[in-house]
């Protein structure tokens, strides 16, 4: 049985309606959508595989986008230039996410049934225990490198580090120009080569044995599967998918937020996610795609709405993140009388 | 039967934490006085908060992840009887009056919510409680509010993001029936009034509704049998949650000095219902003193790692460290239950 989700539909109206409003021409918003494409869809796809496995939407993705800031602050810190660092980053921030995975893995494995709630509070975990080495320990116990990255007081890192040596590099390749539309087509293979790797992960046995232990935990157990080491192998999967993820997201940006970058990345990657139509039962690429294109155009255009109708732009920032923290309510609330009415 | 009189793990090493902490700030040469006097302040600010947890502890409606719902109640309540023009003490009490509607209704609706998802309720509640705050911002820059103390000067509409109480109703309850023992502030009035509060608590658990509750929350089935309406006595277990905490957030205003409007609120519930763990309670049911206990560990741990941090020169460290606390004591607790529950 399949029933209709307007979620879809819902963000569609309102994006258009905002749209409307804002005054914005339609060249401005589909560049800032591409750009919001490549930023944000592998930190969304990352949440596909955790949903797959029966185990709900993967708050704890911020831990992978902080894995990716320590990668980052790590070529800094060293101070390796170009591609190198790039890919420097990216190598030791998935480094820091196999091995952060297989924890929030197990430990999940302790708290089944309640995971998204484990996994909000793991997310503040990990941001404490981020804010303690960065802040506390870098250039106290941590030895310093780079004395630019150090806070005048001689422990932590400043709130903000410029990615200069690396802004755009990637993002500059084969950018194609059609009518004033940008076309990074490097970054939209990046992004085409990540969605079409989950879905072959899904294709093969290992993505056959997430979907067992996702629809029934007990008979995947009895057929021979070790639905331990299953759900293990998606949270390392999603936490080095959210950490290439912010890698790009950065190096995009061009700049690293040390102690808020990472913040509210869950909660909009999962919002988009809702927003294509996924539930907290069932996520596709497809509902991931559409969905950052939906979020995405409402979350660039609220503002200027907000402005315009109601002369205060602040309005319009307070209603995107009203949208996102009560699109994963509803879903939520939804999902759990949906699924108790089957019981 | 033997592991069951050992306090749990969190305890131990918290316990263990303070001492080294409280050793530390001796070697630094804090007054004890002064210690003691700002622990007082602490536990009038969460106290009422980790209270407000119980009721929906002891009727199986769990942890209480949406009281900033309840939170939000007590900014209206303050932020109307402000704008009305209240003032000291009376304004104070009429700032809890006021809220109480307020978080009846929301507890109501919020309560009908939580039967309809039971047994999945913390991560409803946690968005629930996300959404209402998030929506509440949208309301405090429309709402029609005028005093100029409460809104912005220039540039911008609505209310500000801290208001300060001085003269309103600042420390009027803190200042109440206050007395010095040595060097030592008993803040005698707070503490009676949070008395009344735990005494009224108390007697609502001896009358027949409160032992309704409490059979509601250790064992649902044998309860419904007995012809407890166990969707009614969590509703009801919800709203009493829900009340107390937009008194709670309320006394805290009052003793803090400001209002914090906005995303503040946003986290509130899980140092509350980090404070409430640590206290200890090892059944369904929580009592009064595991409350007491688990708030008074909390924020001494807060408390003594401050000054110690500000001697690190790094000031920060208080806040991370009662981050990555609150946060480990909770994983610690979801991981026993489950356990408990034989889920693993």
């Amino acid at each position: 049985m399949r029933r209709f989700n307007p979620a879809p539909l819902f963000f569609a109206l309102l994006s258009i309606i905002a749209f409307y409003y804002s005054d914005m021409s339609a060249l401005f918003v589909a560049n800032e959508v591409i750009i919001r494409i490549i930023r944000n869809s592998l930190l969304v796809f990352a949440l596909i595989i955790p949903v797959t496995a029966g185990m709900g939407l993967n708050f704890s993705i911020i831990i992978g986008a902080m894995a990716a800031q320590a990668g980052w602050i790590f070529m800094l810190d060293l101070q390796v230039p170009g591609i190198l660092g790039i890919a420097g980053a990216a190598l030791s921030g998935i480094f820091i996410s196999v091995i952060c995975g297989y924890i929030i893995g197990s430990y999940l494995n302790r708290v089944k049934g309640r995971e998204m709630i484990a996994t909000i509070i793991i997310g503040i975990l990990g941001a404490g225990i981020y804010q303690f080495i960065f802040l506390v320990g870098y250039g106290t116990f941590i030895p310093a490198h780079n004395s630019e990255l150090l806070l005048s007081r001689g422990a932590g890192i400043r709130d903000m580090v410029d990615l200069a040596p690396y802004r755009n590099i990637i993002d500059r390749l084969w950018l194609v120009d059609i009518g004033g539309i940008q076309l990074p087509f490097f970054m939209f293979t990046v992004v085409a080569a990540a969605a079409i790797a989950v879905k072959l992960i899904l294709l093969t046995p290992a993505g056959q044995r997430f979907r067992a232990v996702g629809s029934d935990r007990g008979s995947a157990e009895l057929s021979g599967i070790n639905t331990d080491r299953t759900r293990i192998q998606a949270m390392i999967i999603s936490t080095v998918l959210a950490c290439l993820g912010q890698i790009i997201f950065l190096q995009n940006i061009g700049m690293v937020n040390v102690y808020t970058a990472h913040m509210n990345s869950d909660i909009f990657s999962c919002a988009a996610l809702l927003a294509g139509g996924a539930t907290i039962k069932e996520a596709k690429i497809r509902h991931a795609l559409l969905g950052i294109v939906l979020f995405h155009s409402l979350y660039i255009v609220t503002p200027q709405a907000g402005q315009n109708i109601f002369s205060n732009a602040v309005l319009g920032e307070y209603f995107r993140s009203f949208i996102a923290y009560g699109s994963i309510a509803i879903a939520l609330i939804i999902n759990i009388r949906h699924e108790r009415g089957k019981q | 039967m033997i592991k069951r009189y050992l306090p749990p793990l969190p305890q131990i090493i918290i316990i263990v934490f303070i001492i080294i902490l409280l050793g530390l700030a001796i070697k630094i040469d804090i007054p004890a006085s002064s210690l003691i006097n700002d622990l007082f302040i602490r536990l009038i600010l969460n106290c009422v908060l980790v209270i407000s947890l119980i009721p929906m502890v002891n009727s199986g409606a769990g942890l209480n992840f949406g009281l900033p719902i309840g939170a939000v109640a007590g900014l209206l309540g303050m932020v109307m009887t402000a704008q009305f023009g209240g003032k000291g003490l009376t304004g104070f009490i009429l700032s809890i009056a006021v809220s109480i509607p307020f978080a009846v209704v929301s507890g109501a609706v919020y309560g009908r919510m939580l039967n309809r998802v039971k047994g999945r309720e913390e991560i409803a509640a946690t968005f629930t409680g996300f959404s209402i705050v998030s929506i509440m911002c949208l309301f405090w820059v429309v709402a029609p509010f005028t005093h100029p103390q409460m809104i912005w000067v220039l540039g911008r509409s609505g209310l500000r993001n801290t208001i300060g109480l001085r003269g309103f109703w600042e420390k009027s309850l803190y200042n109440l029936l206050q007395f010095k023992a040595g060097d030592i502030i008993i803040p005698a009035g707070s503490l009676l009034f949070i008395g009344i509060i735990l005494l009224c608590l108390y007697f609502f658990s001896r009358t027949r509704t409160g032992m309704m509750m409490n059979a509601a929350g250790e064992n649902e089935s044998f309860a419904r049998i007995n012809g407890v309406d166990i969707a009614k006595i969590r509703k009801l277990s919800v709203i009493m949650s829900t009340v107390l905490a937009s008194a709670g957030t309320c006394i805290y205003a009052q003793q803090y000095g400001f209002i914090e409007l906005y995303s503040a609120p946003l986290m509130a519930a899980f140092p509350a219902i980090s404070a409430l763990l640590l206290g200890g309670s090892s059944g369904k049911r929580v009592f009064l003193r595991h409350a007491l206990l688990g708030v008074i560990l909390y924020q001494s741990l807060y408390l003594l790692s401050l000054p110690v941090a500000n001697m690190l020169l790094v000031p920060e460290m208080a806040e991370i460290i009662r981050m990555i606390v609150t946060s480990f004591i909770i994983l610690y607790a979801l991981a026993k239950k489950s356990e408990e529950r034989g889920d693993v």
